[in-house]
């Protein structure tokens, strides 16, 4: 079979971690290659050093293209060679035209000037490709994700794909948006472009592609075909998540006492698009000392759900009730949701959890500066001595605790981040993505110390893409798809394969009992 | 936790050297450092003019309203925003004291609250725009420098208004009275001996408080050098401004006021916050800081402050005029950003903002006693405010790598 790509035993690393470990990948000329795995299974990785983002030299082993060994040093090499590749988030430029985005950093000229006639009418012919019957003078603002994705995918055209890389391509659209761009894929294997399709939602996957790639933990397990064989989706799911327990987490004997928090009802609209719901209707209850996970995908809505519960920082025309301790409680803005009982230990700790630029110190006592004050005024020494408690509390390994937290690991950010919402004095605690980017040993303290915390009747409510981690902490753990639960398991009940088909079978419309 | 109660004890072990801790706090120090040296040149090259104290208390009142509004600035700028209007403000409470006291023969006591009280509302005014619908400060405040300088070019119609009461003049040309009657303004003398000595005793007091608790981290001999050095200073300047006229009263309102907004950016609640929603406004709101709230009475303090400062300009002219105040806010901001304030906020010192109005203050001085011209003054002021950052930014990427 003459194949258009083969990328042979390539290996990435990053300080502290092998992204991809020996990786090949082979896609036949004229297919559709379907690559799936889990979040962090190294998908996107694999596309970066194929387009070049990582460039030759930063990672090990070979890329075969068209029959070459290619040294990609960056986007412009392999989009030369007709690789192209849609991102997840779209690249566009919202306040410029359809016909002005698809012609961007390539324009047509006429000397040294653009020529517009023929801007337009290029664009509109590469549109009526794609089926998009929009004005190609139409600003990208005006029109909605699914058709913008049509846009980048007219782009690609222009630049004379030969193959197209889709990262995701559907993970915000609606359904029929969904069922048009995949029929576009095989009208497009019709006229000989080859497509690789990262997706999770293996419906799509199992309907389009020719042969499936399934990574996981940064290596490619298997290579499935799908013209010689019958794949059903249980068989990818085993694939996707059948590694043993790698990890190890510290034991721990659930003492659950009585109902702590408790949301019902709790459904929050889009910021910039009021009409659509981004969580529909949640309930959920924490009970004292209770380690409860929520499980999903990317784009579930579970930061989308944490957050407009924590003081509405997320989302408008936000409903339902939200009780402490049986007696219901004001969430409306973050001091009010502090004061109650509730801290939010985001996801993104450099952007939206951490000053950066100052020490230690200050980042703990940031979200109770009375606890360390008084009458507005500021006790230096009180302040340090919180912070020297937490330092040896969580074993926050910094030099001193007036050094900047930019400087630290990202483990110990995320101590500093827990020592931050810890001395708030919460009763519940949501955790966004606890261990996200940090390394194994300091997941290792991280989840120490969750369990300290239920052990001292806190409720933790846990919010992690990986799912092994869930099944290790939790007691409970709530599945979440397209902005509502669908499904709830005790912990011994629950695993990796049973939470995945859950939320395969809530992609494909079909709710559990 | 073995390891831990080691780690402090390593800790308590390495006393820092002289050398070691002006290395790591080369950013604090370096600007006083520049200051001195741009002194000592201009006292040389003046053949010593500069020192003079008729020369020092003209610096001094030349500069008064420059720091008073970079004060407020630097809160503004901390803050992650910038103030353009404030050169405007100047001239248009000039304007308004001049009206209610000359035209309208309102008596001082009425007229100097009301003319704060509406810089506080100009500057509420814009920051209720910048707080709560997120327009840019830049753009809000570039439309207040052109409306506020219309406005006062409305209510003086366009003529020059003075003169003012002797009183009002006071504010700015006065000095403090001198009870023992001698040529020498011995009180002046013996304010600066206090004020130096109480610095040190203040300093130590708070050393020990420190080392009560842990390790101090300042070696004994840079703290005695640094304290005595400066304590000197202050004695020795109030020394030459005795033997003038005294100190004049907006030194007192000066000294007041940084001592008030420098204990107010380190030590309050408030001041804290505002730190915080410069370095990150995200995480600061995620916080349960209401960075809106902040914002928007962070204006109003730069407001009130810019009538402060505009009475004071007044005051010191003895008429207003629609000329006053052009190209304030840039001296307000170019003093804030030598003092080592980030443009992109959560970076700046109150002490480094007063430096740097002082040494844009004395090259100023220095350069027109030297007769150096009105166009290359400019040209070294930029260079030197472009020195300044460049130096900042490269110790800045030095730290990080």
């Amino acid at each position: 079979m003459d194949s258009i790509l083969e990328m042979r035993g390539i290996t990435k690393t990053f300080p502290g971690v092998k992204a991809l470990d020996n990786v090949s990948l082979k896609v036949a000329r004229g297919e559709i290659h379907a690559l799936v795995g889990e979040n962090g299974a190294g998908k996107s990785t694999l596309m970066k050093v194929l387009s070049g983002v990582y460039p030759h030299g930063s990672y090990d082993g070979d890329i075969l293209y068209d029959g070459e060994v290619q040294r990609f040093r960056g986007i412009a090499d392999s989009e030369a060679a007709g690789i192209i590749i849609i991102h997840q988030e779209l690249a566009l430029v919202p306040l410029l035209s359809i016909a002005e985005n698809l012609f961007l950093g390539n324009e047509v000229q006429r000397y040294g000037t653009i020529d517009w006639p023929a801007t337009y009418a290029r664009a509109d012919d590469l549109l009526r490709k794609v089926g998009l019957k929009d004005p190609s003078s139409t600003l990208v603002t005006n029109i909605g994700v699914g058709k913008q994705q049509l846009v980048e995918i007219a782009k690609a055209l222009s630049k004379r794909v030969k193959l197209l890389i889709l990262d995701e391509p559907t993970a915000s659209l609606q359904e029929n948006d969904s069922e048009k761009l995949l029929d576009l894929l095989l009208e497009f294997k019709a006229q000989g472009i080859t497509s690789i399709l990262i997706s999770h939602k293996l419906n799509e996957v199992s309907r389009v592609a020719d042969s499936i790639t399934v990574l996981r933990d940064g290596a490619a397990v298997s290579t499935l075909n799908c013209q010689t064989e019958i794949i059903d989706e249980a068989r990818i799911i085993k694939d996707m998540v059948g590694r043993d327990m790698a990890h190890r987490y510290p034991g721990r004997t659930p003492d659950i006492g009585e109902t702590l928090l408790e949301v019902s009802g709790w459904t929050a609209y889009h910021p910039q698009h009021p009409e659509r719901k981004v969580v529909k209707g949640v309930d959920l209850t924490v009970r004292r000392g209770e380690v409860v996970g929520i499980a999903g995908l990317m784009g579930a809505g579970r930061t989308e759900l944490a957050m407009s519960l924590f003081g509405r920082t997320y989302g408008q025309n936000i409903s339902g009730d939200v009780k402490m301790n049986g007696r219901p409680v004001d969430v409306s803005s973050v001091g009010r949701v502090i004061a109650a009982g509730i801290a939010y230990v985001t996801e993104d700790r450099k952007a939206l959890g951490l000053v950066l630029d100052e020490p230690v110190a200050k980042n703990i006592t940031l979200s109770n500066l009375a606890g360390v004050s008084a009458h507005g005024v500021i006790d230096d020494n009180a302040e340090r001595q919180v912070a020297l408690e937490f330092r040896d509390r969580l074993n926050i390994r910094t030099p001193s605790v007036f050094q900047k937290v930019g400087n630290l690991s990202g483990g110990n950010q995320q101590k500093v981040v827990l020592s931050k919402w810890l001395f708030a004095g919460p009763q519940v605690l949501i955790l966004d993505e606890p261990t996200r980017g940090i390394d194994v040993g300091a997941k290792f303290e991280i989840y120490t110390i969750i369990n300290q915390l239920a052990a001292e009747g806190k409720g933790v409510v846990m919010i992690s893409s990986e799912m092994p981690e869930l099944l290790g902490m939790c007691d409970r753990i709530y599945v979440m798809n397209e902005g509502a639960f669908v499904g709830e398991l005790p912990a011994a009940e629950a695993s990796q394969e049973k939470i995945m088909s859950m939320i395969v079978r809530g992609n494909q419309g079909g709710h559990q009992a | 936790m073995t390891t831990l109660s080691s780690d402090i004890a390593e800790d308590e072990k390495t006393r820092t050297s002289v050398g070691d801790y002006l290395k790591h706090h080369i950013r604090d120090y370096g600007m006083l450092v520049a200051l001195v040296v741009i002194m000592a040149f201009f006292q040389f090259q003046t053949d010593g003019v500069l020192l003079k104290p008729l020369n020092l208390t003209n610096l001094i009142l030349q500069n008064s309203y420059i720091i008073i509004m970079a004060l407020g600035m630097l809160l503004v700028i901390v803050c992650g925003h910038i103030d353009l209007s404030v050169g405007s403000v100047v001239a248009f409470i000039g304007a308004l004291a001049a009206v209610m006291m000359v035209s309208y023969d309102l008596p001082v006591v009425v007229t100097v609250p009301v003319c704060l009280l509406a810089g506080a509302l100009i500057g509420a005014a814009q920051g209720y725009w910048i707080a709560y619908w997120r327009i840019p400060s830049f753009v809000v405040t570039l439309a207040g420098m052109l409306v506020f300088r219309g406005l006062t070019l409305a209510l003086l119609e366009g003529q020059s208004l003075g003169p003012f009461p002797k009183s009002f003049q006071a504010f700015s040309s006065g000095f403090i009275p001198d009870p023992f009657g001698l040529d020498f303004r011995l009180l002046s003398l013996l304010l600066g001996v206090a004020v130096g000595a109480g610095m040190l005793v203040f300093g130590l007091r708070a050393r020990a408080k420190q080392a009560h608790f842990s390790h101090v981290e300042e070696p004994i001999g840079f703290f005695l050098a640094k304290n005595g050095i400066i304590a000197a200073a202050i004695i020795y300047i109030t020394y030459l401004l005795a033997t003038y006229n005294g100190l004049p009263n907006v030194l007192i309102t000066l000294a007041v006021l940084i001592a008030g907004y420098s204990f107010f950016t380190t030590r309050s609640v408030p001041g804290r916050r505002i730190y915080a929603i410069g370095g990150n406004e995200k995480a600061a709101k995620l916080s349960g800081i209401k960075t809106e709230r902040l914002t928007f009475l962070t204006f109003a303090n730069m407001g009130m402050l810019a009538a402060l400062a505009g009475l004071i300009f007044a005051a010191r002219l003895n008429t207003a005029t629609p000329k006053a105040g052009v190209a304030f806010e840039l001296d307000v901001i170019a003093a804030v950003f030598i003092g080592g304030a980030s443009m992109s906020g959560g970076v700046g010192k109150i002490m480094g903002a007063v430096i740097g109005a002082f040494i844009m203050g004395v090259m100023n001085n220095g350069m027109s006693i030297m007769g150096v011209g009105i166009d290359w003054q400019q040209v070294i002021k930029g260079l030197v405010l472009l020195a300044a950052v460049i130096f900042d930014v490269y110790n800045k990427s030095k730290g990080e790598s």
